[in-house]
C-alpha cells in the first residue's frame, strides 16, 4: 500500500523540479532582456508581498472569484438537476451546452461589460459564465447515471421530491458533482483574471497588464508564476479529495 | 426531424424571440444591445460587402496553424509516451492540473519574449490545444487490445510502422476527438489573444469595436465567432458519433 501512496508524491516531485529546470534554462537561454529566473522571481514576489498595492489587486481578484464560484455552484446545480430529472429537457440541452462549452466564451465579454459597466460584477458574471457549464454538465451526467435501483427504492419509499433530491440524488450525485465543482473552479478562476486581463481597474489580471505597458518583466513573472502556483495547488488538493471520493 | 430537435430549435428560437422583445421594449437598451433581428442584418450587410475578409482570414489562418502544429505534436508525443512509462507517470500530475492553469496569463511574458505578433497568439493557442490531444492519444492507445500489440510484433513491424498501421489506426474515434478538443481550443487561445492584446485579427476588430461603441461591428463578428466555432463543434461531434455508432461502441 505505502508504495502506492508515495508513487505519485515522488512523481510530482520530479515534475516540479523539471519544471523549475526547464525555467531556470530557458532563462540562461532567453536572458534578462524578457526573463527572470526562479530564484529573483521569488524574490521579487517576495518584495512584492509587503506591498499594499498587491493585496490590493489580489483582494479584489480573491473577491470576484468567490462571488462567482458561489454563483456558478448554486446556478449550475441547479440547472443540472432540473435537466437532469427531466429527460427530454436533458436531451435537448446536454448538447448545447457542450456547444456553449467550447466557444470563446471572451468574445462576449464586451456585451458582459456593456450589461454591467467596467467594474466588479462584470468580472463576477464573467467568471461565473465560465463556472456554470461544467457544473451544470457534471451535475447532469452524475443524476443520469444514478443506479435506477436507488431512484426506485426512494419511489416505493413514496418520497417527496424534496426528501428525494436532499436523501437519494444528491448523496448518490456527490462524486461527480464535485469533479464539476472542481473544473468549475479552475474556469471560473480562468474567467475571473482573463475579465480582469481585458478590462479592469483592479485585480490580477490588470495587474498582469499593466505591467506590459511598463514592460516590467519582474512583475510580469512574479504574478503569473502566482497565479499559476494558486490554481495548480488548489486544483491538486481538490483532485485528491475528488479521486478519494470516487473511491472510498 | 425527431421530437427532440424540434425542442432544440424552439429553445433558441424563444431565446432570440426573448431577446428581440426585450429589446424592443427597452428593458435591454439600445447601447447595451440593439435586437437580434438588426444584428442579423448588420451581419448580412457585413459578409456581403465584405468587409473584414482579411481580418478574418488571419485569424482563421492562425486557428489553423495553431490546430496542426499541436495536432501533429500532440499525437507524435502521445505516441511515444504511451511507451515510456515513468515518463508518464512523472508528467501526469501536469496533465491533470494543466487545464486549472491560466494559459492566458503567459500571454504578456510571450508578448515581451516574442513581440506583439503572430507568434504569442498561435504559441498560446498550441499550449492550450496540445495537452488535451496528448491525453486523448494517451486515452485511446490504453485500449488497444493486446493481441493487435502481438500480430504487429509477430509481423515484424517495426514501432513506427506499428503506430501509423495499427495502434492509431484502431484509435481512430479518439484522435477525431483529440481533434474536435485541438480546434476548439486553438480558437480560444488565438481569437481570445488578439482580443486581449494584438494589432489585428477578428479578436482585435472586436475590441477595437467595443471601445469606440461600434455595435453595428461588434455584434455581427460577435456572431460569426460564435456560428463558426459551434459549427465546426457540431460537425465534428456529428462525425466522432457516425464512428462510434459504425463501430458499435455507442
Amino acid at each position: 500500500m505505502e508504495k502506492v501512496g508515495r508513487a505519485p508524491l515522488l512523481n510530482t516531485a520530479v515534475l516540479i523540479a523539471g519544471l523549475f529546470l526547464f525555467w531556470e534554462l530557458a532563462y540562461r537561454v532567453v536572458g534578462e532582456i524578457a526573463l527572470r529566473s526562479p530564484w529573483e522571481t521569488m524574490q521579487f514576489l517576495g518584495g512584492l508581498m509587503q506591498t499594499d498595492v498587491f493585496w490590493f489587486h489580489l483582494a479584489d481578484t480573491l473577491k470576484a472569484f468567490t462571488v462567482a464560484l458561489a454563483i456558478a455552484v448554486v446556478l449550475g446545480l441547479f440547472v443540472g438537476f432540473a435537466l437532469g430529472l427531466h429527460r427530454l429537457s436533458g436531451d435537448a440541452m446536454e448538447p448545447m451546452l457542450v456547444a456553449l462549452y467550447s466557444i470563446p466564451k471572451i468574445t462576449l465579454y464586451p456585451i458582459i461589460l456593456l450589461a454591467f459597466g467596467i467594474g466588479i460584477s462584470a468580472k463576477i458574471a464573467f467568471g461565473a459564465i465560465h463556472g456554470i457549464i461544467p457544473v451544470a454538465m457534471f451535475t447532469l451526467s452524475a443524476i443520469r447515471t444514478i443506479r435506477p435501483i436507488l431512484i426506485k427504492t426512494g419511489r416505493v419509499l413514496k418520497l417527496n421530491p424534496t426528501v428525494m433530491v436532499r436523501e437519494i440524488l444528491f448523496p448518490a450525485a456527490v462524486p461527480e458533482i464535485f469533479t464539476g465543482i472542481r473544473v468549475g473552479f479552475s474556469l471560473t478562476l480562468i474567467g475571473t483574471v482573463l475579465g480582469e486581463m481585458f478590462a479592469a481597474q483592479r485585480g490580477l489580471g490588470y495587474l498582469l497588464m499593466n505591467a506590459i505597458s511598463l514592460y516590467n518583466v519582474d512583475l510580469i513573472m512574479s504574478v503569473t508564476f502566482l497565479l499559476v502556483l494558486l490554481a495548480a495547488s488548489v486544483n491538486t488538493l481538490l483532485l485528491a479529495i475528488d479521486r478519494r471520493l470516487h473511491h472510498g | 426531424m425527431s421530437r427532440l430537435r424540434l425542442y432544440q430549435l424552439a429553445i433558441i428560437a424563444g431565446f432570440i424571440l426573448l431577446l428581440e422583445g426585450l429589446c424592443l421594449a427597452g428593458v435591454i437598451d439600445k447601447v447595451t444591445m440593439p435586437p437580434p433581428h438588426i444584428i442579423v442584418r448588420d451581419f448580412a450587410r457585413m459578409i456581403l460587402a465584405g468587409r473584414y475578409f482579411g481580418e478574418i482570414g488571419k485569424s482563421l489562418a492562425n486557428v489553423l496553424l495553431a490546430f496542426a502544429v499541436a495536432y501533429v505534436l500532440g499525437v507524435a508525443v502521445g505516441t511515444i509516451l504511451h511507451s515510456y512509462r515513468t515518463a508518464r507517470e512523472i508528467l501526469d500530475p501536469l496533465f491533470a492540473t494543466y487545464y486549472a492553469i491560466p494559459v492566458f496569463a503567459f500571454y504578456p511574458l510571450f508578448i515581451v519574449m516574442f513581440g506583439l505578433g503572430d507568434g504569442p497568439q498561435l504559441l498560446i493557442g498550441i499550449l492550450l490545444a496540445i495537452v488535451a490531444v496528448i491525453v486523448t492519444v494517451l486515452n485511446g492507445l490504453d485500449r488497444v487490445p493486446p493481441v493487435l500489440k502481438k500480430t504487429a510484433r509477430v509481423n515484424g513491424l517495426n514501432p513506427l510502422q506499428t503506430a501509423l498501421r495499427v495502434t492509431l489506426p484502431f484509435c481512430a474515434p479518439y484522435l477525431l476527438t483529440a481533434a474536435k478538443l485541438a480546434l476548439a481550443y486553438a480558437f480560444i487561445g488565438v481569437i481570445g489573444s488578439e482580443f486581449i492584446l494584438a494589432r489585428s485579427g477578428m479578436g482585435y476588430e472586436i475590441s477595437y469595436a467595443y471601445t469606440n461603441f461600434d455595435n453595428a461591428t461588434m455584434y455581427p463578428l460577435i456572431l460569426l465567432i460564435l456560428l463558426l466555432s459551434i459549427t465546426a463543434n457540431s460537425l465534428l461531434s456529428h462525425w466522432e458519433r457516425v464512428l462510434l455508432t459504425r463501430r458499435g461502441q455507442k
